[in-house]
């Protein structure tokens, strides 16, 4: 019964409190007032409807990274590629945007957005190939792959898109930004965008697919038990490639919408984007359920939007919310220790019940 | 340039940026060979080159030129408190050795920035440091005719030591008792636990080394090429120490090679410009070299049975 309850929200619950409660020693320790930030941080995040607008729209690509690392661990791989897939899908979709641009505007976005997705798909498929024929790690390709996208983004940005002497591509035009008028007025001119939307209504999609159809399943099948499933008549090769692509494509979704509704250009860069790796984090705090990587990503996006406001309304440093988010994912990593503890708790609990009836 | 010139800033600019790796690199071939897979060597590098340049900035006065190499230790100390994480979550609490590792990369720069914008009035990066790394001469061996010339002067010194380290780590691997006793646990633990070894011990013997080192190699980092700690003083030098132990077959000697091959392909984006051949080539092929080279070595000549056989599976007693 416990180790059941255990499975459910019990665990995600304890390590989130852990993890703040981590953030507040640390912050007493170097004389830091924890309430007031904390404070703080619910107030930038969710105190207004400029911060709200924010927060959501930082979940967007939250979600999707974090619903393409979740899907690869559903098939029982560790695809750490997200930051290049984002990186790509993000350049992808203003290469193409910035090319297209005579196009209509709904087809411009929608070619856009399924050139990144695509763009993450293929590269994440190539770590699917290879795990499928060669049996190589998918964690050391993802990893190289993630450094080599970098640097042939920054090359290509350089050299192709930039005008000369510059860092950055030009802007896309106004037509295929995602925050339009129309959601900067009535979000107080944030950066919230019909992203958002696309993210849900992938959510439901890849819950959909795991839930209703025969390759969702068979993806599962092939995370359980990969002997099995070939024995069973599942296409062990295919469905890990698969899985993979599906991985890359959702990453390189969150990175085409971030190109488009917020970044608007993309520009060289020394290190990969974080938000591949905070997607793992996301994911991993919601046990890779699509359902719960909403509000895992809702809490993750709160902090960090939050975080900008700790700094500004005391000399807190920011990073203190980093450090909160990497506590709880080191948590939900050592569930066992909690399950140790509950089960010795549970064991107290029956012998003190033994001995006060023996008392009685 | 004449040839020799040529060949002498080769030879030191890889020298400068294999360092750093070499050292990561041993590290990750401690805590694997030990059955704990480490994708945390860049927060652990990260760590070290914090605490090292802290220490740096601080006692620059009091110890002089001895600094940066009291820095590589006190870097090195770092790394082995903030591999403690690992060791703990993976050996004892039985966590996925990759989250962990994850863990370990989003905590090392959370935690070092924020610790650097407390102690430098909330700058994100820390001054430069004075008393950094300079180049070294050897006495003798520079008189040496051409080879004098080209691999004994003005080069790295840490380099060198590092290669040396490399050969006593192969040394330990594969000479010594305690040395096999720490490759069956990453084999076999079950074997290795009927035949009286303490394999919780050699686990975190292993972590702990692969902290310590890849502490060293964070501090050599901060303390001859970046010369300050910012969030961007490691930047996949972590993950490119992994590429190497890998591409070295998770053999000390293997790994020590391959990353003085990645140090040459991360100074030939600087040098290139002086051989005539390489001059035209775009720097970014030099920057995919290593990564790319890795994924090439695992698919044609590795696939996946080189590494310890029980590399990343948590040993839980009695099962």
């Amino acid at each position: 019964m416990h180790t059941k309850s255990l499975k459910g929200l019990t665990i995600p619950l304890i390590s989130v409190l852990a993890g703040f409660i981590v953030g507040a020693i640390l912050m007493l320790i170097f004389g830091y007032d924890p309430i007031q930030n904390y404070q703080n941080l619910l107030k930038g995040s969710l105190g207004g409807i400029y911060s709200i607008g924010e927060t959501l729209r930082n979940m967007i690509s939250l979600i999707l990274t974090a619903l393409g690392f979740a899907v690869a661990s559903k098939a029982g791989f560790f695809n750490i590629g997200g930051p290049g897939q984002y990186l790509i899908g993000w350049f992808g979709a203003i290469v193409f945007t910035l090319k297209f641009s005579h196009l209509p505007a709904v087809i411009l976005i929608i070619g856009a957005l399924l050139c990144g997705a695509l763009a993450g798909g293929l590269w994440s498929m190539i770590a699917g190939v290879l795990r499928a024929y060669f049996g190589t790690s998918e964690v050391i390709t993802t990893i190289m792959l993630n450094y080599i996208i970098l640097y042939l983004v920054n090359f290509a940005v350089k050299s192709w898109l930039a005008s000369k002497g510059s860092d950055s591509s030009p802007n896309i035009t106004t037509k295929a930004n995602l925050n339009t008028p129309f959601l900067q007025h009535i979000t107080d001119n944030s950066t919230f965008n019909w992203g958002f939307f696309i993210a849900l209504a992938v959510v439901g999609l890849v819950w959909f697919y795991f839930k209703k159809t025969k390759s969702g399943f068979e993806i599962q099948a092939v995370g359980l038990n990969e002997s099995a499933s070939q024995y069973a008549g599942v296409n062990v090769k295919r469905t890990i490639i698969i899985a993979m692509l599906i991985s890359g494509l959702l990453a390189g979704l969150g990175g085409a919408i971030d190109g488009l509704g917020n970044f608007e250009n993309i520009s060289v860069s020394n290190n990969l984007p974080n938000v591949g790796y905070n997607g793992m984090a996301v994911a991993l705090l919601a046990a890779g359920n699509p359902i719960g990587i909403i509000f895992s990503a809702l809490l993750f996006s709160a902090l960090q939007i939050g975080g900008l406001s700790i700094s500004v309304y005391s000399n807190t440093p920011s990073e203190i919310v980093d450090i909160v988010i990497a506590s709880i994912i080191f948590f939900v990593g050592i569930k066992y220790a909690f399950e140790l503890m509950t089960k010795k708790g549970w064991l107290k609990r029956k012998n003190k019940v033994v001995k006060g009836g023996a008392e009685k | 340039m004449s040839l020799t010139t040529i060949l002498m800033t080769v030879f030191s600019t890889t020298f400068v940026y294999a360092a750093p790796l070499i050292f990561t690199a041993l590290g990750g071939t401690f805590s694997e060979r030990s059955g704990v897979v480490n994708v945390g060597l860049e927060g652990m590098m990260i760590i070290g080159a914090f605490g090292s340049t802290v220490f740096n900035l601080t006692f620059a006065s009091t110890f002089g030129s001895l600094t940066p190499w009291i820095s590589l230790f006190i870097g090195a100390l770092f790394g082995l408190v903030f591999s403690l994480l690992h060791a703990v979550a993976t050996v004892t609490f039985r966590a996925d050795h990759i989250i962990s590792g994850t863990v370990l990369n989003l905590m090392a720069p959370a935690l070092a920035v924020f610790l650097t914008r407390v102690l430098y009035e909330g700058k994100g990066q820390t001054p430069v440091i004075n008393q950094s790394m300079g180049n070294f001469t050897f006495p003798l061996l520079s008189k040496i005719p051409f080879i004098g010339k080209v691999l004994f002067t003005h080069t790295s010194l840490i380099a060198f030591i590092a290669i040396i380290v490399g050969i006593l780590c192969w040394y330990f691997f594969f000479r010594t008792s305690l040395g096999l006793r720490m490759r069956s646990v990453g084999e076999n633990p079950m074997a290795a636990d009927i035949l009286g070894i303490n394999v919780v011990k050699y686990k975190y013997m292993g972590v702990l080394i692969s902290g310590f080192m890849g502490g060293i190699g964070g501090a050599v980092m901060a303390q001859s090429i970046t010369l300050n700690f910012s969030a961007s003083t490691i930047s996949g030098q972590g993950f490119m120490s992994l590429a190497a132990m890998i591409f070295g077959k998770w053999n000390p000697l293997g790994a020590t090679g391959a990353a003085l091959f990645f140090g040459l392909a991360q100074s030939l984006p600087i040098i290139g410009v002086y051989i005539p051949l390489l001059s035209h080539v775009n720097t970014v092929w030099f920057q995919i070299a290593p990564y790319a080279i890795t994924i090439i070595v695992l698919v044609i000549f590795l696939g996946k049975a080189v590494a310890p056989a029980a590399d990343g599976e948590n040993y839980i007693k009695g099962k």
